[in-house]
């Protein structure tokens, strides 16, 4: 059973009439009520990325630290002592270079995931399209990304490796990781909101996620014949796309990611419809 | 007119624990997987899904003009935040349907959203925001917002370091700033010192009077009274009563006299003042106040209190009793207190009782009563001429003049 509305007065709409009732359709997704809350999406993001630089001292600097000190450790563990090949690339930035988009997305699937019971709260005091949650969660990671983005320009100028001119793709391997963590997290947020466990599934789902994506080795590592099935995994077009544009070594992403996109793109699209689908009773249980 | 709100038999139905045990996905699994051995066991058992469920509210149904002000009364649980909630799309009906025509707005509580870590100015920005204000609207009516809650020096200082007072003077003054063409407000009480409560009570009138429509929760019957025309009684899940305000009120008040029995939970029936009905005449004589009360289950280790409540909804004085033994069935309750100097005027008893606690200690609230009829002080005013400057208690005071010279003054 779901809300169905015909249409809906957001802030700032004139008069407009709106039906509530249990749901008729299920796949009618109201994406223009989504926009008239895009100011609410707005200070979401706005407000968590304010909170996370006051609360800690070191704010800021963790979102450089964490895939610095990330890419220490494997370039040292995975690097200099298992000697995992690494396309010719320096192990700093054949790890950072993966770390970047990993860290993002893994953080972003945390985020999401959790959200929906944080803010029990103002879920069962007001209505908002229940969805800006997880997207707001997906999209203030990105602030994260920004700043240790340009600590990897910095290590790249270090170790004067120039971007090749495929880095204008960087946006679309982004937008990739974007859209996965989103799916994911639609998913793992509303099931989250039901089984209260989900939560602590994701970190593990996250780590044998780390081990199926080229993050501490090249995906040539992988044979031959089973390259298909790994390159159904979005985030190893995403991994060897970062590598290939912004260092010009490796793979650069083929029809694997085609089908990767669709099947993220599928996700989210079906992630969206259950949100919608359970938005209604989704404050009874929270 | 124009119908701002028509609802038709709208119902809400909740399974039991549905809100305090949430299943681990870990127990719905296990449990799917062993399905084939219960089948082949043959056993009888149900799906053990099956809870116990409770109609919030049952075919609810009214219309409600453009402009209306409607109070929304009835007792503890009988389904008021269930229907504002709906209203509100915060939860969706099981059954039935309602239409809304306008902007709805909804304060089921101030501070929503409200974060210690950000300054007064930035949880301005994000209530309003969650309320349904856009940035500009609420840029714009930034410095009323602050001024109305008394904040300005603190404005830019993070909330946490306010005291809770402050914190929900500013939630209030955001509230009271928000402007739909529907309100529907929950009981949202007012805050503050005494001169704060007016303000808030004077807002609440003014919006009242602006032509908007607003449904309104409250058990203080004396502004149900004074700001609404018209009354909606809601007894367990349905609607009673729908009718002018004087009327509904007086019937709901006439229904506690009869100490009519509400549904489960409703234990509190009727109160009075040891001889003197509700009215208290002389606020230095020795009173008791005597409340009769019909419990489903025995109570042990409860906490019982009783609070008085002015028109502003501020609590003049309150008495709370911990440990407290309680039989089942019909049984009287006595409190002796050796004498209650109030100002003249209307208050309201508040009666709660607790099982195996109070609510600070997790303790299970069994019933909360707003009781009526309220209670009458009928003394004459004592303290200061001006009730502005008299504030709660009624209490002489005697003034000696004496014309003789302070034998040495200091210089100053």
């Amino acid at each position: 059973m779901q809300t169905d509305i015909a249409m809906s007065p957001g802030p700032g709409a004139a008069a407009r009439k709106l039906r509530i009732a249990p749901s008729q359709g299920l796949l009618k997704l109201h994406l223009g009520e989504l926009w008239e809350y895009r100011e609410l999406l707005y200070f979401f993001v706005w407000r968590d990325i304010k909170v996370r630089y006051k609360q800690t001292a070191i704010g800021a600097a963790w979102a450089v630290l964490q895939p610095f000190l990330t890419m220490l450790v494997f370039s040292l563990f995975f690097g200099k002592l298992a000697k995992i090949p690494a396309n010719g690339l320096p192990y700093p930035v054949f790890y950072y270079c993966a770390l970047l988009p990993w860290i993002y997305f893994a953080g972003a699937l945390q985020s999401a995931t959790n959200v929906v019971v944080e803010q029990q709260r103002v879920i069962t005091k007001i209505y908002f399209p229940r969805v800006v949650l997880p997207i707001s969660a997906v999209v203030a990671g990105l602030v994260d990304f920004a700043i240790s983005f340009l600590v990897l320009l910095a290590l790249m100028a270090y170790y004067r490796i120039a971007p090749t001119p495929a880095v204008v793709w960087l946006p679309v391997f982004l937008m990739l990781a974007v859209a996965t963590a989103l799916g994911m997290g639609l998913w793992l947020s509303a099931l989250n909101a039901f089984y209260r466990d989900v939560r602590y599934i994701v970190p593990f789902l996250v780590q044998f996620w780390m081990f199926a994506s080229p993050v501490a080795y090249p995906s040539s590592l992988v044979p031959e014949k089973w390259r298909w099935l790994y390159g159904l995994n979005p985030m190893v077009g995403v991994i060897e796309g970062f590598r290939w544009a912004l260092t010009g070594q490796g793979v650069p992403p083929g029809p694997m990611m085609a089908a990767s996109a669709m099947a993220v793109v599928l996700v989210v699209f079906s992630g969206l419809v259950y949100y919608r689908s359970m938005e209604g009773s989704i404050a009874d249980v929270v | 007119m124009a119908e701002a709100i028509h609802v038709e038999s709208l119902g809400k139905r909740y399974r039991i624990g549905e809100r305090l045990r949430y299943h681990t996905l870990r127990d719905r699994l296990g449990h799917a997987l062993e399905a084939p051995m219960r089948l082949w066991r043959g056993s009888n058992e149900t799906s053990g899904r099956k809870r116990p469920e409770i109609w919030a509210l049952r075919d609810v149904g009214f219309t409600v003009e453009e402009g209306e002000v409607i109070g929304l009364i009835g007792r503890n649980g009988a389904g008021k935040t269930t229907l504002l909630k709906i209203l509100s799309r915060v939860t969706q009906p099981t059954t039935g349907w309602a239409d809304i025509l306008g902007r709805v707005g909804s304060l089921l509580e101030v501070g929503t959203g409200f974060h210690p870590e950000l300054t007064g100015r930035e949880n301005v920005f994000l209530n309003g925001a969650i309320l349904g204000m856009g940035k500009r609207e609420i840029a714009r009516k930034f410095d009323e917002i602050v001024a109305f809650g008394e904040v300005a020096d603190f404005i830019d200082t993070p909330i946490k370091h306010y005291s809770t007072g402050m914190q929900m003077r500013l939630a209030f003054a955001v509230a009271a700033h928000f402007e739909p063409q529907i309100l529907l407000v929950d009981e949202v009480l007012a805050v503050g010192d005494l001169a704060f409560q007016r303000k808030c009570l004077g807002k609440m009138d003014q919006v009242a009077r602006t032509g908007r429509t607003i449904l309104f929760v409250s058990h203080q019957m004396s502004q149900i009274r004074r700001l609404c025309t018209r009354c909606i009684w809601i007894d367990r899940s349905q609607v009673r009563m729908d009718g002018p305000a004087g009327e509904v009120v007086s019937a709901y008040e006439a229904a506690q006299m009869d100490g009519e029995e509400g549904s489960s939970g409703h234990s509190f029936l009727r109160w009075e003042i040891a001889g003197q009905r509700q009215t208290l005449r002389d606020g230095f004589r020795e009173l008791t106040f005597r409340m009769q009360l019909r419990l489903a289950e025995p109570i042990s280790q409860g906490h019982l209190g009783v609070g008085i409540v002015n028109e502003s909804n501020l609590t003049v004085v309150g008495w709370g009793f911990d440990g407290i033994h309680l039989p089942e069935g019909p049984q009287e309750v006595s409190l002796k207190i050796p004498m209650l100097p109030l100002r003249p005027g209307v208050y309201t008893l508040v009666c709660s009782l607790f099982d195996r606690g109070n609510n600070l200690t997790g303790g299970q609230v069994v019933d909360v009563w707003y009781a009526t009829p309220p209670l009458t002080v009928d003394t004459v005013p004592l303290a200061h001429p001006q009730d502005r400057w008299a504030g709660l208690l009624n209490i002489p005071g005697e003034l000696e003049l004496t014309q003789k010279e302070l034998a040495t003054s200091p210089p100053r």
